[in-house]
């Protein structure tokens, strides 16, 4: 896995809803400021896979974790789980979500430092050079510029969604974790969150849920393959794609279900 | 830092559940003292006699429990099939402007302090009449039973999946028999737990009574006279400076408190029932 | 074939009349009230609602006391009930384990289900004396020196009419503020707990900011119930036509002068003084109502508006 230090690093996971058993003893490594795509038919567990990194997993009813997951080395679930806090989890590790998700109540620029302030950065200086770092950043900077204070709901789909990836960059996350962040937008803007993984890239580790193959290919440098729960492949994304050694890996990408 | 968050989200969490907690206080309070301090007086003198005058041993409040079925049976026979039948149109026929009107009108009605209502019926058949009467109490009861029962209605009768009326129509089934065999036996649980709902409430009115239906220390001589009422007899024992009448209204207390309680009951249950067809 | 031309018109038409004769109703009872209060708005015009003197033997009517009574008790019962109900709504709506939620939620609005005249009785024989023995005699000796705690206190009262208020109104403002807090997209708490927020900065920051308008809207129509309570008020605030700076102090609401005076009131004049204040409290709660639906309206309806895509 060439020299790559691996950013995340999953032992052994098993996620559960109720009974349901969604994730089966996964094991994979998350190289550092690469781009890793996760993708499988839908219900396969990918999302889930995902809200285990941020621990956003536990908070839906009767969800489960077993297993472990290292971020930077610290086991994230650890043996006495109170021992680690979610809250810090999360601040390291954003995430966006499959539908834009801005606070109808905030405007543009307190959409983006609503995580801040969270935090208590009061300092109006730091705030204003963040917002606008954030927002450049998520290429949503020229677009906005002369209406900050308008509310963050006011703007299309596509710009909403590059808001909600400011409002995450916003608090400096390590990891940005992207589920099916394209799903509910049109083609213009899915090609514009798309070249912005590239520049994203460069100072942050990206995992991406799609079910979308070619956008994988598009933006990843990793691939991983999920079915039913299980990892069926990880690989580079080049290698995964075009030349699999898993005749499951191979039928799902052929189109033979799913 | 964190920490301090952290400790604000735990006082914050843990003040809602004191929230919930310090509100059963109240009515756990009212429960215990309703009951027992209802329970001591109440025999079977309680329910068969009249209120005695003060000071003698014995007395009841038969003709204010029969008063307050009485009063809750007239005005639920003419304000039920004018709200079933005004929320059958709203939900049939009302989408239109008088349908919106009426909806609004509705609900303006069902906001407006019940005393009011009581001044309602006051000037339309006590001032006539130049009497206080069952039949201004039971008119009054029943503007406050109309608002909710009507919307209840129309919100069940919507509920009703087209589908079904389509295949009645198919049939050559008319519109009236459609409406009263099939959509109405469809939404019937949802509109009695309306019902009752409503009549748990009436049962409960004082205000609207106080001059209208006025009160009576008798039995009810007609429809053109006053009449007692269960809520009405408790305010005036217990506002009354006697030790015996304070009991008696804590007993009233309980016996309209199981009324009240026994419908409500009952409401849920249909409303239970309805989902296991 | 012939029968259903007949009766399918028929029955449209019955139903019409029907919910036609609830308009005529409404109106009527609008006229009725207008109509009567008429001698009244004449003799006193607006004086009537800035006067303080209520004389009934010499029919120098001012309803000032009466409307001081009425808002003073209501804003207490907002100030004590608010807190609380949104609390309650947050517990049941967000924090409370599923097996809790509707048992608890049954109970809460079982306050509602109690006659007023109930509310009444307890006021009276359980709360006032506790109020009487134990807590005002601590408020006065301790913060004696604030206006609103000060005087002879006797249990009955302004501060014992604001507290049965609260609870009464408790179950309204509570059970709309859940529901609303149950319709705010779960996608908004998600957004707020992937920044890092904490359990009650993501309740905060997604749920109430977003449920506000709608959160209003309960306590308005929490407001319009407390200013139109009649009984029980009536059986705890003591009756006194005074304006009081304290709350121990008795006092008098519209809604209860005309439960006492109504079937006392001999001349017409004194009637329809006491209709014009059962006007005045209609057209008070009618406004109320129509900010309420409007507010609570516009919340559940912001959830259209704000998906684009």
């Amino acid at each position: 896995m060439e020299q790559n230090t691996g950013k995340i690093i999953v032992k052994n996971l098993n996620a559960y809803f109720g009974d349901n058993h969604v994730l089966k003893n996964i094991n994979i490594t998350f190289p550092e400021k690469k781009v890793t795509a996760v993708i499988g038919p839908s219900g396969c567990g990918k999302s889930t896979l995902i809200r285990c990194i941020n621990r956003m997993h536990e908070v839906v009813l009767n969800a489960r974790v077993e297993g472990e997951i290292f971020l930077d080395g610290e086991n994230i679930y650890p043996k006495y789980i109170k021992d680690v806090e979610p809250i810090e989890i999360r601040r390291k590790v954003g995430m966006v979500f499959q539908r834009p998700n801005p606070f109808p109540t905030l405007s543009i620029y307190d959409n983006v430092a609503a995580g801040l302030k969270l935090n208590g950065v009061r300092n109006k200086t730091l705030l204003d050079e963040i917002v606008v770092n954030s927002l450049k950043d998520a290429g949503l900077w020229k677009e906005v510029e002369h209406k900050l204070n308008h509310s963050g709901v006011s703007l299309s789909g596509g710009q909403q969604q590059r808001l909600c990836i400011a409002r995450a960059l916003a608090v400096k996350p390590e990891v940005v974790l992207f589920d099916e962040p394209c799903s509910a937008l049109d083609p213009i803007s899915t090609a514009k969150i798309e070249e912005l993984m590239f520049k994203l890239k460069e100072k942050h580790t990206i995992i991406i849920v799609t079910h979308n193959i070619p956008q994988a290919g598009r933006v990843s440098d990793y691939t991983a393959f999920l079915y039913l729960g299980d990892l069926i492949e990880f690989d580079k994304t080049e290698k995964l794609l075009t030349m699999p050694t898993n005749k499951m890996t191979e039928k799902y990408l052929t189109g033979k279900f799913g | 830092m964190s920490i301090k968050r952290k400790i604000i989200s735990k006082i914050m969490m843990t003040s809602t559940l004191l929230c919930a907690l310090v509100t059963l206080i109240p009515l756990i309070s009212i429960f215990l003292y309703v009951i027992s301090k209802g329970i001591t007086n109440i025999n079977l003198d309680f329910f068969m006699n009249l209120p005695k005058p003060v000071g003698e041993p014995g007395g009841g409040m038969s003709n204010a429990i029969v008063g307050s079925l009485i009063l809750v049976g007239l005005s639920s026979i003419w304000a039920i099939p004018v709200s079933i039948l005004g929320g059958v149109y709203l939900a049939e026929y009302g989408n239109n402007k008088l349908g919106t009107i009426i909806r609004f009108l509705a609900d303006v009605l069902s906001g407006i302090p019940s005393i009011v209502v009581g001044i309602f019926a006051y000037v339309v058949f006590v001032l006539p009449m130049k009497t206080f009467s069952t039949i201004s109490g039971a008119f009054a009861l029943g503007i406050i039973m109309i608002p909710s029962v009507m919307r209840i209605t129309e919100e069940m009768v919507r509920m009703v999946p087209n589908t079904l009326r389509e295949a009645s129509w198919a049939l050559g089934i008319s519109q009236f028999r459609t409406t009263v065999s099939i959509v109405l036996k469809t939404a019937k649980a949802g509109i009695i737990t309306g019902v009752m709902l409503s009549i748990a409430r009436i049962a409960g009115e004082t205000a609207p009574l106080l001059f209208t239906a006025f009160g009576n220390r008798f039995w009810n001589q007609g429809l053109n006279t006053p009449i007692a009422s269960l809520p009405l007899q408790i305010f005036v024992y217990a506002m009354s400076p006697f030790e015996d009448w304070h009991k008696q209204a804590w007993s009233g207390a309980l016996v309209l408190i199981m009324l009240v309680f026994l419908t409500s009951y009952l409401s849920r249950r249909t409303m239970k029932s309805r989902y296991k067809i | 074939m012939k029968k259903i031309k007949f009766i399918d018109p028929l029955f449209k038409k019955t139903s019409k009349i029907v919910a036609l004769s609830v308009l005529v109703l409404s109106i009527f009872l609008i006229y009725v009230m207008v109509k009567y209060s008429i001698p009244s708005i004449q003799k006193f015009g607006l004086k009537f609602l800035f006067s303080t003197k209520w004389d009934p033997v010499i029919e120098n009517f001012g309803a000032l006391p009466f409307i001081y009574g009425t808002i003073v008790s209501s804003l207490l019962a907002l100030i004590i009930a608010v807190p609380l109900s949104l609390g309650i709504a947050i517990y049941l709506s967000e924090i409370a384990p599923l097996w809790i939620r509707e048992p608890l939620s049954f109970l809460i609005e079982l306050l509602a289900a109690i006659p007023s005249v109930i509310y009444g009785i307890w006021g009276i024989f359980v709360l006032a004396p506790i109020l009487r023995n134990y807590v005002q005699p601590f408020l006065s000796k301790f913060f004696g020196f604030l206006p609103i705690f000060s005087g002879d206190y006797y249990g009955v009262g302004m501060m014992t009419a604001g507290i049965i208020l609260s609870i009464m109104i408790i179950p309204t403002i509570s059970s709309v503020s859940r529901d609303i807090f149950l319709s705010v997209p779960n996608d908004q708490r998600e957004a707020a707990m992937s920044l890092g927020a904490t359990q009650w900065e993501t309740i905060r920051l997604s749920v109430l900011k977003y449920a506000k308008p709608g959160v209003i809207g309960a306590i308005i129509l929490g407001l319009g119930r407390a200013l139109g309570e009649t009984m029980a008020v009536t059986m705890v605030i003591g009756n006194k036509p005074e304006i009081s700076a304290s709350l121990f102090a008795p006092s008098y609401t519209m809604a209860s002068v005309i439960a006492n005076e109504f079937t006392e009131a001999t001349s017409d004049l004194y009637i329809s003084t006491l209709i014009e204040l059962g006007l005045v409290l209609f057209i008070l709660t009618f406004i109320l109502n129509m900010i309420a639906r409007l507010l609570v309206w516009s919340v559940s309806n912001k959830l259209k508006g704000m998906i684009r895509e």
